[in-house]
């Protein structure tokens, strides 16, 4: 075996009351596809931002290409040869691909040389990319590029990047896992943080799994089966969410021909978006989030409202109705951005769970809130949904984000939804408390709710649906049964032309347009 | 280095003593100033602190002065809170501070000389009236034409106070007066007068008014819904309209219940302590208040103090200008100098300070 490119010993981070990482060791070798493997929590991020020098570890040593590596911040890791693409972009929208690069150069080319630039590493790791479109008009996918385009620019040895599949449509994965394999070809090593398996397995050499901070296994993920992966991960078996067949019921919500325009400048506007819930069903609706995900659930649930005869619940025109009026008629829904829209950050639990509970939890008579039926509401949601958390005077931002989002679900499950709309329900979420969220869904629809899942994860999807739908550029496709629906018909439904466009350049022999 | 951190949760115990600090540093800060205006700090700070409440000579007539002042500074303040909670900015309470005044003596002195004691209850609605009516051009302009209301509210003060000089040297003016400009006095005259309720005690209705909306204040913002709809639309937006808040709805109501009371709080001068219309009947109460809504960290009880505090920097300001001569502007500057140090400590209770060792690599 060659000399390792990263060698860890040993690191170790502790911040106050919780031990991130306790004795992390491995190696990456040149080239190498290596992942990185665990729950949220598992102290993956802390592992990666310590590589990067974001943050300095406690005790432990790192050895790059056999020379002691203690970065002290991260342009002294991008001059080592370490590069990473972050989960969340930071990007300007209102300025091109090739501005944003500058911006993150020490000494930027002049601009026409680095569009050339731009162009020339994109051809050549199929990554199709124009330098002078505005970041504003490109869709997430492009948007990675872009972050990838830069850390390549700097001629890396090991890019890390973490969880870069979570926002791409299937195509957009394959078009990345070939740059990826192309790299590591090249030489160049990759620290792969994910948690999804399957792309592990399909992407991967070698394997780290980390559990509450400490390392408990290390693989090859081609001859390991996912679900033993799963269990090193979670430390236990998992339970697969399921419910018992049910015939569909009575048509609840139905959405008829709706166009509604944009609200700013990058949202996105719905186009003749059509759909019908019945009880018993669950409609996942699939897409890149940007593509009117945000603005169909505030048109369901209130927060905007439209022209009379466009939205039908349970037999009763609601276009117009307020918020609250839907909320009190049984049409609940969990917005995707927990912190400011689905809970206030500086609120305690007790607070948001009047949010949203006051009417259907009888929390307010006369317009007085009742605290002690306020507390007694967020203990429910606490005590049912297993939040993690000291207590309900706890301010909301305190929380960890998948303990938030169990609360935010909680809260309108717990009102007895006779509809219930939600946007990501799993972002973010671990494994364990995903699957519940998940076996939550499905229970409410056992029982006679209609359940609207807007979702990224088209595992998550097909896994829970009856019936899929696809959200792009703001136009819903028809809906097809979800039980035996490939990934490619998926794919083909979710890209629409855009996507295909892409897909094609990418297969396309290098250099023939050069 | 210096760097802020921003807490999981905002600290109680420093949004509860920083008050009490900036008052320690104000005092501090002063003292410096007024040394180098060379005059014996610790002998301002004691006639500005010390003197209004316990001078023997001075003490017996400003003490009720204290009440006097401060009712109006919290009435004002109250209604101020509700809109700055919400991230609704009236800052022209002044404005409508002298509509109230205006709509209230009007109505008082088109009914001169009758003594219905029905008189004084009308020119409160009357009052109350005329402060919301002047509130609701910037509130309307805001929900309908999308304007800030920041610089419409403040430039409508400028409006009023021209308003304020022609009624008091045309339409309102004294017809017995000889020609002087300035309207009848209403608090010579039974049936608009504002008298104390206690003698001697500078406790008049509006002191009372003021009491009841610190009680109403209170419990809207434990208690009742609206409170819950304002300090979340203040504090998240996007959250309040997924609530069902309607931001439209709540600047209206926002701006119109400030105006209110700024409005009740120009009556109860102009019947009051002022006693009549005249060109410069406003003195600032309107822009005080801000601070004092700012300095109670828009808490009712907490704007309950900081009324009475400010109100005792000014009758101690004034006294310190008479019996020193310290001049105004460095009254001022003390006064300001207040509401800095408590905006500058407030970074304490949401954010805590980390002393990084060592300097960038």
């Amino acid at each position: 075996m060659t000399a390792h490119l990263l060698d860890i010993r040993g690191l170790t981070k502790a911040y106050p009351g919780v031990v991130a990482n306790d004795d992390v060791s491995f190696a990456i070798a040149p080239g190498a596809v290596h992942a990185l493997l665990g729950e949220n929590g598992a102290g993956k991020s802390t592992l990666v931002k310590m590589i990067y020098g974001l943050v300095k570890p406690d005790s432990g040593t790192m050895t790059l290409n056999g020379t002691t590596y203690a970065p002290a911040e991260p342009r002294a890791a991008r001059l080592s040869g370490v590069a990473m693409v972050f989960q969340h972009f930071s990007l300007f929208e209102a300025l091109s691909v090739a501005e944003n690069i500058a911006l993150g150069m020490e000494n930027p080319p002049r601009p026409r040389d680095l569009s050339d630039r731009i162009r020339e590493v994109s051809l050549a790791y199929g990554l199709p990319l124009d330098p002078e479109s505005l970041i504003g008009d490109l869709s997430a996918g492009e948007r990675q590029r872009v972050e990838i385009i830069r850390c390549l620019l700097q001629d890396p040895k090991l890019l890390i990047m973490d969880e870069p599949t979570s926002v791409l449509t299937p195509q957009e994965v394959e078009i990345l896992f070939h740059t990826l394999r192309t790299l590591s070809a090249e030489g160049t090593a990759i620290l792969y943080i994910s948690h999804k398996l399957e792309e592990i397995r399909s992407l991967c050499d070698a394997a780290t799994i980390l559990r509450l901070g400490r390392m408990v296994g290390a693989c090859d993920p081609r001859d390991v089966s996912a679900s033993d992966m799963a269990e090193m991960m979670v430390g236990k078996s998992l339970a697969v969410p399921g419910r018992a067949a049910s015939a569909p019921g009575d048509t609840l919500l139905s959405v008829n021909a709706l166009t509604l325009p944009a609200a700013t400048p990058f949202g996105t506007s719905l186009k003749e978006v059509s759909l019908t819930l019945r009880a018993g069903e669950v409609l996942g609706i699939g897409g890149v989030a940007g593509n009117g995900q945000d603005e169909l659930l505030a048109v369901l649930s209130g927060e905007r409202r439209t022209v009379p005869g466009k939205i039908t619940f349970q037999a009763t025109d609601i276009s117009g109705t307020s918020a609250n009026a839907r909320r009190a008629a049984g049409l609940l829904s969990a917005p995707e951005e927990r912190l400011g829209h689905a809970a206030a950050p500086d609120m305690s639990l007790t607070e948001n769970a009047v949010l949203t509970g006051q009417s259907r939890r009888g929390l307010a008579r006369n317009g007085f809130i009742s605290w002690s039926r306020a507390r007694a509401f967020a203990d429910e949601i606490i005590a049912r949904f297993d939040v993690r958390t000291p207590g309900n005077g706890t301010a909301a931002r305190a929380l960890s984000g998948g303990n938030l989002q169990k609360f935010v679900i909680g809260r309108e499950i717990l009102q007895d939804p006779v509809v219930l709309v939600v946007n990501q329900p799993t972002w973010g979420v671990d494994a364990s408390a995903a699957a519940d969220i998940r076996q939550a869904l499905l229970t409410l629809a056992e029982n006679g709710a209609g359940v609207i899942v807007i979702s990224q994860d088209l595992d998550e999807l097909l896994e829970i649906s009856d019936h899929f739908c696809a959200l792009n550029e703001g136009r819903l496709s028809a809906p097809r049964p979800a039980r035996g629906l490939s990934m490619e018909a998926i794919g083909l439904m979710l890209g629409g032309a855009h996507g295909m466009r892409e897909a094609t350049i990418a297969a396309e022999p290098h250099g023939a347009s050069a | 280095m210096i760097r802020l951190e921003k807490r999981p949760t905002p600290s109680r115990a420093w949004a509860l003593s920083t008050p009490i600090l900036a008052v320690v540093l104000t005092m501090i800060a002063g003292g410096l100033m007024f040394a180098a205006l060379g005059k014996d700090p610790v002998e301002v700070i004691r006639v500005i602190f010390w003197d209004p409440l316990f001078h023997e000579r001075f003490s017996g007539f400003l003490r009720p002065q204290l009440l006097v002042k401060a009712g109006p500074l919290i009435l004002i303040a109250i209604g101020l809170s509700l809109g700055f909670k919400a991230g609704v900015w009236n800052i022209g309470a002044e404005g409508q501070y002298i509509m109230g005044a205006l709509f209230g003596a009007a109505f008082g002195l088109a009914l001169y000389p009758s003594e219905n004691p029905l008189i004084f209850p009308g020119m409160i609605v009357a009052g109350l009236i005329g402060g919301t009516l002047w509130a609701m051009i910037p509130a309307l302009l805001k929900v309908f034409a999308n304007t800030n209301e920041i610089l419409v509210s403040l430039l409508l003060v400028y409006v009023a106070e021209a308003m304020l000089a022609s009624a008091a040297t045309g339409l309102l003016r004294n017809p017995d007066g000889a020609g002087f400009p300035g309207s009848r006095n209403l608090s010579r005259h039974p049936g608009t007068d504002n008298p104390e309720i206690f003698a001697g005690t500078g406790m008049h209705w509006g002191v009372l008014a003021a009491f009841i909306a610190v009680i109403a204040a209170y419990v809207l913002f434990q208690k009742h819904t609206l409170g819950f709809q304002i300090r979340l639309a203040g504090q998240a937006p996007r959250a309040a309209r997924f609530a069902g808040v309607n931001p439209g709805r709540l600047v209206i109501l926002c701006l119109g219940i400030s105006g209110a009371l700024a409005g009740a709080a120009g009556l109860f001068e102009v019947s009051g302590p002022a006693g009549q219309i005249s060109i410069d009947f406003n003195v600032g109460y309107g822009f005080t208040a801000i601070i004092v809504a700012f300095l109670g960290r828009l808490h009712p009880i907490g704007i309950l103090l900081a009324g009475l505090l400010l109100a005792l920097t000014i009758i101690g300001g004034e006294l310190a200008q008479v019996l020193l001569g310290v001049p105004v502007a460095a009254i001022q500057a003390f006064q300001g100098m207040l509401l800095f140090f408590l905006l500058a400590l407030d970074v304490l209770a949401n954010y805590r300070i980390r002393w990084k060792r060592g300097a960038l690599a």
